[in-house]
C-alpha cells in the first residue's frame, strides 16, 4: 500500500515500520464471546420415562436455561427458538450443570434461568410459580396475588402457557380452584402424568373441591392450607376440617399457613 | 420476522459472493448461510470473528466495549440473515456486510457514549495472548501496541475508521469503501491522512509531558 502511504515523512522503512505495527494490533476474538451471542442446544432426558414427556430439548445461553420443549424435531425446536428468541442455535457438548438433576428431581437447586425478554408481569407469574415444591399444587388465583395482580387469573394462565422453561418453572403445579388441573403448555395428559408422578394425590383433590372444600385445616393447630400443603398432608384424619374458602376458615378462628400461605 | 435496524447497510455489499483475493473462505460461509442459518451461522462467526473483534477493538479503544460491540454486530447480523429471502443471502459479501454492521454499532455507540459511565481502559485490559509468538516477541508488540492503539483514539473519527479497516483489519480500499459508504478515493485520503497523523502524535508523543489516547 506504498501507493497511499507515501506521505513522504522520515523514511520508506519507518512506514512500512508503522503498517506493520498496525497490522499487529490485531486480535482474536475471546473465546466466551460467542457464548455471548449464540445460545447452545441439548437434547436430555425428562422426567417421565414414557409418555408425552420424553425427548426433552435444551437451549441455553451463557446467562442459563432459556427454553425448555419437548417432542419436537430438532429443526422444529431451532425454529420455534429462532422464532422466540431471534439468537443463534449451536449445539452444545454437555448440558449445563444441573439441568439433568432439576428435570430429574423436580427441583431447580442451583440451575440458573435465562428469563431476559419475558414482560414483568410474565416474568412475576414465573418466579410464583417457580416457588411451588415438587408434589404441591397452587390455584391460579395464588399466583396472580404472588405475582402482585390479584385480579389478573386469566392472565395468569396465558403467562405459564408462554413459559418458556416448563418443567424447570413447574407451571404445571399451577391448578384450577375447582379441583380440576386446567391447560398445560404440553397438554392436559401430560400435567396430569407429572403430577401423579410428583405424589400429587389428583383424585383426593378433585374429590374435595366437588364437596366445595378447597382448603384443609388442623383443628389441634387452628392453622389451614392447601390441600397439598406438607403440612395439610399431616394432619390426622380425626382432626381434619375443611372450608369453602379462607374467609370461612378465618371466621371459624383460623389462620393461613405460613408455608403455603392460602389466599 | 420484521427487521428494521439502523445499524443494517442500506443497500448491502451484493455481488460475486466472496472477494476470491481477499476474502477465499466468503463463498464457503454463503453457502453454508443459504444451507442453514445456524450452521452458517457458525461458519460466519468461525470466518470473521478476529476482523469484527479486532476492528471494534481497534475503533472504541476497549477490550470490554469491544466485546459488546461485536456481540452486537453479530447478533444483528443474524437477526438480518433470518428475515432475508435466499436470494439475498446467496448474493451478500459477508466480510464487507458484516464490518458494515460493525462499524454503524459502531458510531451509534459513539453518539450514545455520553450516556454511559466509563470503562476501564485498554491499558488496564489484558492483551490478547498469541500462542504463536514467544514471551519476548509478545512483551514487545505489546509496548508498541499500546502506544498506537492509544495514538489511534486520538484520529479523527473516519480516519480512525479507515486506517484501522485498512491496516489492522487488512481490508482492501474496495471494501471499506463499502463498510464506510465512502467514495475510494475519500478512504485512500483519509488512510493517507490518518497514517500522517498518527506519525506526528508518535513524535509529539515521544516527548515528555504528553499523552496518547486522551481525547
Amino acid at each position: 500500500m506504498s501507493g497511499i502511504d507515501s506521505g513522504g515523512i522520515g523514511p520508506g522503512g519507518a512506514a512500512d515500520r508503522l503498517e506493520a505495527e498496525l497490522a499487529g494490533l490485531a486480535a482474536d476474538a475471546p473465546p466466551a464471546l460467542l457464548d455471548r451471542i449464540a445460545a447452545r442446544r441439548v437434547h436430555v432426558a425428562g422426567p417421565l420415562e414414557e409418555g408425552p414427556l420424553v425427548g426433552v430439548q435444551v437451549a441455553f445461553t451463557d446467562r442459563g436455561v432459556a427454553y425448555l420443549r419437548v417432542g419436537m424435531g430438532e429443526r422444529e425446536f431451532a425454529e420455534a427458538f429462532r422464532a422466540r428468541f431471534a439468537r443463534p442455535l449451536l449445539p452444545a457438548a454437555r448440558p449445563p450443570a444441573g439441568l439433568v438433576p432439576a428435570l430429574r428431581t423436580g427441583r431447580l437447586g442451583g440451575l440458573a434461568l435465562d428469563l431476559r425478554g419475558l414482560g414483568d408481569f410474565e416474568a412475576a407469574v414465573l418466579r410464583a410459580a417457580a416457588q411451588i415444591p415438587r408434589g404441591q399444587t397452587r390455584p391460579y388465583a395464588w399466583v396472580a396475588r404472588r405475582a402482585g395482580r390479584p385480579k389478573a387469573v386469566r392472565a395468569v394462565g396465558s403467562a405459564l402457557g408462554r413459559n418458556p422453561v416448563p418443567l424447570l418453572i413447574p407451571c404445571h403445579r399451577v391448578t384450577r380452584s375447582d379441583g380440576s388441573l386446567g391447560g398445560y403448555v404440553f397438554g392436559a395428559d401430560a400435567k396430569e402424568r407429572l403430577l401423579r408422578a410428583e405424589d400429587v394425590d389428583v383424585d383426593a383433590v378433585a374429590e374435595l373441591a366437588r364437596r366445595g372444600v378447597r382448603l384443609v385445616g388442623s383443628d389441634t393447630t387452628g392453622v389451614v392450607c392447601y390441600p397439598t400443603c406438607g403440612d395439610a398432608r399431616r394432619i390426622a384424619p380425626g382432626h381434619r376440617r375443611g372450608f369453602r374458602d379462607l374467609a370461612a376458615a378465618r371466621a371459624a378462628g383460623y389462620r393461613p399457613c405460613e408455608h403455603c400461605r392460602p389466599a | 420476522m420484521t427487521v428494521t435496524d439502523e445499524a443494517l447497510p442500506r443497500s448491502p455489499a451484493a455481488g460475486p459472493a466472496g472477494d476470491p483475493v481477499g476474502d477465499p473462505v466468503g463463498a464457503e460461509v454463503v453457502a453454508a448461510l443459504v444451507r442453514d442459518l445456524d450452521v452458517g451461522f457458525a461458519a460466519l462467526y468461525e470466518a470473521y470473528r478476529g476482523a469484527v473483534f479486532s476492528t471494534a477493538l481497534r475503533l472504541c479503544g476497549r477490550w470490554a466495549e469491544a466485546e459488546d460491540l461485536s456481540a452486537e454486530a453479530f447478533l444483528r447480523a443474524y437477526r438480518a440473515l433470518a428475515g432475508y429471502a435466499p436470494g439475498r443471502v446467496a448474493a451478500l459479501r459477508p466480510r464487507p456486510w458484516l464490518l458494515t454492521i460493525l462499524a454503524n454499532v459502531w458510531r451509534n455507540s459513539l453518539r450514545s457514549a455520553a450516556r454511559r459511565p466509563a470503562a476501564a481502559p485498554l491499558e488496564d485490559a489484558p492483551d490478547p495472548p498469541d500462542p504463536g509468538e514467544g514471551v519476548e516477541d509478545v512483551a514487545a508488540r505489546r509496548e508498541t501496541g499500546r502506544e498506537l492503539a492509544a495514538l489511534l483514539a486520538a484520529l479523527p473519527e473516519m480516519q480512525r475508521a479507515a486506517v484501522v479497516l485498512r491496516h489492522v483489519t487488512d481490508l482492501p480500499v474496495a471494501e471499506i469503501a463499502a463498510v464506510l459508504d465512502l467514495p475510494e478515493g475519500t478512504v485512500k485520503s483519509h488512510i493517507s491522512r490518518g497514517l500522517a497523523r498518527l506519525r506526528e502524535l508518535r513524535a509529539a508523543g515521544r516527548d515528555p509531558g504528553q499523552k496518547g489516547g486522551v481525547r
